[in-house]
C-alpha cells in the first residue's frame, strides 16, 4: 500500500510540470491552449530520439523543452499575427505536430526500454524505481515552481501576468500584449514538452498517441488544486497546481482501484472536472446564503 | 475565515471518505476465494490499452486459454481486468498497481501496455498479445529467445503471403495501395516488409495513411485509379472501419486484402491470410498457464505465432468486384 502511495504521488509530481504549463496559459493568459496535446508528445519524441542516439538525458530534456517552445511560438504567432482565435490556433498546432512527431521519430513508437534515462542516471542512489521517480518528481516539482516564481516576479513576468488579468490596463502602460501572449505560450509549451520528456522516460517509450487527453489532465489538476488548496496569490497558486496534480492522480488511482468499468472512465473524468469547475460557484452561493441568514 | 476553514475540512473529509471506501473495496476484492482447494490462488493482472474488437478477443481468448489448462478465474486464479481506455497515462497507474499488489503474472494487450509494464517490473512475468514485433518494441532480446520476463504471441503474418494471395486473385496487378494508420507502429512494420516484398515482385506501392477513422474515405479515394488492389496490415483503425473502406473500394473494383478475420467475414474486405486474435489470446493464455505452473520461464519461451493462419475469401465481395477465384483457393471461400 505504501508503495502505491509513493508511486501515485511520484506520478502526480511528474505530471505537475504539465499542469504548470497549462496553468500559465489557462489562468495567467486566460486561454485554453490545445497545442498542449501536441507539444507533450513532441517533447517525448525529441527526448526519446536523442536518448536512443546515446545523448545524455540532460541534453534530451533541454532539447525537448526547446522543441516545445517552438511549438508554443507557432501557436502564439498564429494567434497574435494572423489573428486566429486562441482555441483554433492551438488546435492547428496540435494537428500539425502529429505529423512533425512522426517525422521526428520516423515511426509511431520509440521504445526506451534498457536505455539510459534520467532515472537510470540516479541508479547510484540504490532506490526502488518508484522512489527514483519520486525523487526526480520532487526535484522538478520544486525547481520549476521556484524558477517560475522568480521569473514572474521580474518586470517582464509581471507584465505577462497583467496581460491575462487586465489587458487594457497593461496596454495603457505601454506593454505589447501580443508579445506577452507569445511569450506565455512559449514558456507554457516548453514546460509541457519537458513534462513529456520526463513522462516518456518514466513510461519507457514515446508514442505519437500519448498526448490524447493531456489537456484534460492539465486542466483537472489546475482546477482541483485551486478548489482544494486555494489560489490567493501566485506562489500559493503554483503550490496548488502541484498538489492538484497529485490529488488528480490519487483520484484516478482510487477509481481504477475500485474497478470502475473502463468504458465509464472518461465520463467519470469529465464529471470530476465539471464538478471541480463548478465548485467555486456553489461555494459562492453557499456563502451568500449564509450571509443572508 | 472560520467558514472557509470549515469548508476545507469538509472537502478534506469527503476526499478521505472516498479514499477509505477505496481501500476497503480494495481489501474486499483481494480476499481469496474460499471453497476452492487450499492450493495457492494466483493473481493475474490484465492490462488492455483500449476497448476494441480485436483487443477484446485477445482478452477473452486469454481467459479461455488459461481455463483450458485448469486455471479458472475465481477458483485457483484471480484475474484483475483493467482497461486504460486509450489514455496512455492510465497504463502507468494500472501497471504500478499490479506491481505493488505483487500479482503473479501480467497480461498486456497492445504494444504501449506491454512497454509500460516491462518498464515497471523486470521480475513479474509479462505475457503480451496484439503486438507485432517484440524486438522492435525492445520488449525482448530476440523473438526466438526473449531472455527477460516478457513473452507472448504476435499478430504478425508475413506480408509477403498477403501479396502472394493477392497476386493469385488479381494476376494482372501492377500497383498495390498500402492503407494504414500512421500512429500504429505495428502497421508500419508490416507495410515496410510488404514494400520490400512488393519490390521483389515488381509491384509499385502507393501509400495512403490515415490518422483516424474520419480520414479513411479520402485515403481510399486517393488510391482509386492508381492501384489494382489494396493491402491493409493488421491495423486497429483500418479494421474497425472496413465497411467504410469497401463502400468506396468495391464500386471502384478494388479488392481489399487484410490479415484479420473479422473485417473479411463481417466488414466486407475481399480476402486475406488471417490472424485470429481470439486464438492468439488463447495461445497466450496457455503460455501464461505454463509460466504459472512453473514449467517454463518467459526468458526461454519464443514469441508465439498463429499456429494455422488460414486463407479466407469473402464470396460476396469477390463476386461484386468480379474476381475469378482459382481452383486451388476454392475451399477458402467463406
Amino acid at each position: 500500500m505504501s508503495d502505491l502511495i509513493v508511486s501515485t504521488v511520484a506520478q502526480g509530481l511528474l505530471w505537475s510540470v504539465l499542469a504548470m504549463g497549462v496553468f500559465l496559459t489557462f489562468r495567467t493568459l486566460d486561454i485554453a491552449d490545445l497545442s498542449v496535446e501536441g507539444s507533450f508528445p513532441l517533447g517525448a519524441a525529441v527526448a526519446a530520439v536523442l536518448l536512443t542516439g546515446n545523448h545524455n538525458p540532460a541534453t534530451a530534456i533541454i532539447a525537448a523543452g526547446i522543441a516545445g517552445m517552438l511549438a508554443g511560438a507557432v501557436t502564439g504567432l498564429l494567434h497574435t499575427k494572423l489573428k486566429i482565435p486562441a482555441l483554433m490556433a492551438g488546435i492547428l498546432t496540435m494537428i500539425a505536430l502529429y505529423s512533425v512527431i512522426l517525422r521526428v521519430m520516423g515511426k509511431a513508437n520509440v521504445s526506451l526500454l534498457n536505455i539510459d534515462t534520467v532515472y537510470t542516471s540516479l541508479a547510484f542512489l540504490n532506490l526502488s524505481p518508484n522512489m527514483t521517480t519520486f525523487v526526480v518528481g520532487l526535484i522538478i516539482a520544486v525547481l520549476i515552481p521556484v524558477l517560475l516564481y522568480w521569473f514572474f516576479g521580474t518586470e517582464i513576468g509581471m507584465a505577462l501576468r497583467a496581460t491575462g488579468n487586465n489587458p487594457q490596463m497593461i496596454r495603457a502602460m505601454g506593454v505589447n500584449t501580443d508579445t506577452m501572449l507569445l511569450l506565455g505560450l512559449v514558456i507554457s509549451n516548453g514546460l509541457v514538452a519537458v513534462a513529456g520528456a520526463f513522462i516518456a522516460q518514466n513510461n519507457g517509450f514515446a508514442d505519437v498517441g500519448m498526448g490524447v487527453g493531456t489537456i484534460v489532465i492539465g486542466l483537472a489538476s489546475v482546477i482541483i488544486g485551486e478548489v482544494l488548496f486555494g489560489s490567493k496569490d501566485f506562489k500559493n497558486s503554483l503550490i496548488s497546481v502541484v498538489l492538484g496534480s497529485i490529488a488528480y492522480r490519487i483520484v484516478i488511482a482510487v477509481v481504477l482501484y475500485l474497478g470502475m468499468p473502463p468504458n465509464d472512465l472518461k465520463l467519470f473524468t469529465a464529471i470530476l472536472v465539471a464538478i471541480a469547475l463548478a465548485l467555486p460557484l456553489f461555494k459562492a452561493k453557499w456563502d451568500s446564503r449564509k450571509v443572508g441568514v | 475565515m472560520l467558514k472557509i476553514l470549515r469548508q476545507k475540512k469538509m472537502i478534506a473529509l469527503a476526499i478521505g471518505a472516498v479514499l477509505a471506501v477505496g481501500s476497503f473495496a480494495g481489501c474486499g476484492s483481494e480476499k481469496k476465494e474460499a471453497g476452492a482447494d487450499n492450493s495457492k490462488v494466483y493473481r493475474i493482472g490484465v492490462l488492455q490499452l483500449v476497448q476494441h474488437g480485436a483487443l477484446d478477443d485477445s482478452n477473452k481468448g486469454f481467459v479461455d486459454g488459461l481455463a483450458s489448462k485448469g486455471y479458472k478465474d475465481g477458483a485457483n486464479i484471480k484475474i484483475d481486468q483493467q482497461n486504460a481506455q486509450g489514455d496512455q497515462s492510465n497504463l502507468k497507474t494500472i501497471s504500478q498497481r499490479f506491481v505493488n499488489n505483487k500479482v503473479d503474472l501480467i497480461y498486456t494487450i497492445a504494444t504501449p501496455a506491454a512497454q509500460i509494464a516491462a518498464n515497471e517490473t523486470k521480475t513479474i512475468p509479462i505475457v503480451g498479445a496484439a503486438i507485432t514485433d517484440y524486438k522492435a518494441a525492445k520488449l525482448v532480446q530476440s523473438n526466438e529467445k526473449p531472455g527477460g520476463n516478457v513473452t507472448g504471441t504476435t499478430d504478425y503474418t508475413p506480408p509477403g503471403r498477403q501479396i502472394d494471395l493477392a497476386l493469385k486473385l488479381v494476376p494482372h496487378a501492377k500497383a498495390v495501395g498500402a492503407l494504414y494508420t500512421s500512429s500504429e507502429e505495428n502497421s508500419q512494420i508490416q507495410v515496410k516488409a510488404m514494400k520490400e516484398y512488393a519490390a521483389e515482385k515488381g509491384l509499385t506501392v502507393v501509400e495512403a495513411t490515415v490518422t483516424n477513422v474520419n480520414d479513411i474515405q479520402q485515403a481510399v479515394q486517393s488510391l482509386v485509379g492508381k492501384v489494382d488492389f489494396i493491402y491493409c496490415p493488421t491495423d486497429n483503425t483500418i479494421a474497425s472501419a472496413m465497411s467504410n473502406i469497401v463502400k468506396i473500394a468495391v464500386p471502384a473494383k478494388l479488392p481489399v486484402f487484410i490479415g484479420d478475420e473479422a473485417p473479411i467475414k463481417t466488414g466486407g474486405a475481399t480476402a486475406g491470410i488471417s490472424v485470429n486474435f481470439y486464438k492468439l489470446g488463447f495461445q497466450a493464455g496457455e503460455m501464461a498457464a505454463d509460466i504459472l505452473s512453473g514449467k517454463l520461464k518467459p526468458a526461454d519461451m519464443p514469441i508465439g505465432l498463429q499456429k494455422e493462419a488460414k486463407v479466407i475469401i469473402n464470396k460476396e465481395a469477390a463476386k461484386a468486384i468480379g474476381l475469378v477465384i482459382p481452383e486451388e483457393l476454392r475451399k477458402a471461400v467463406e
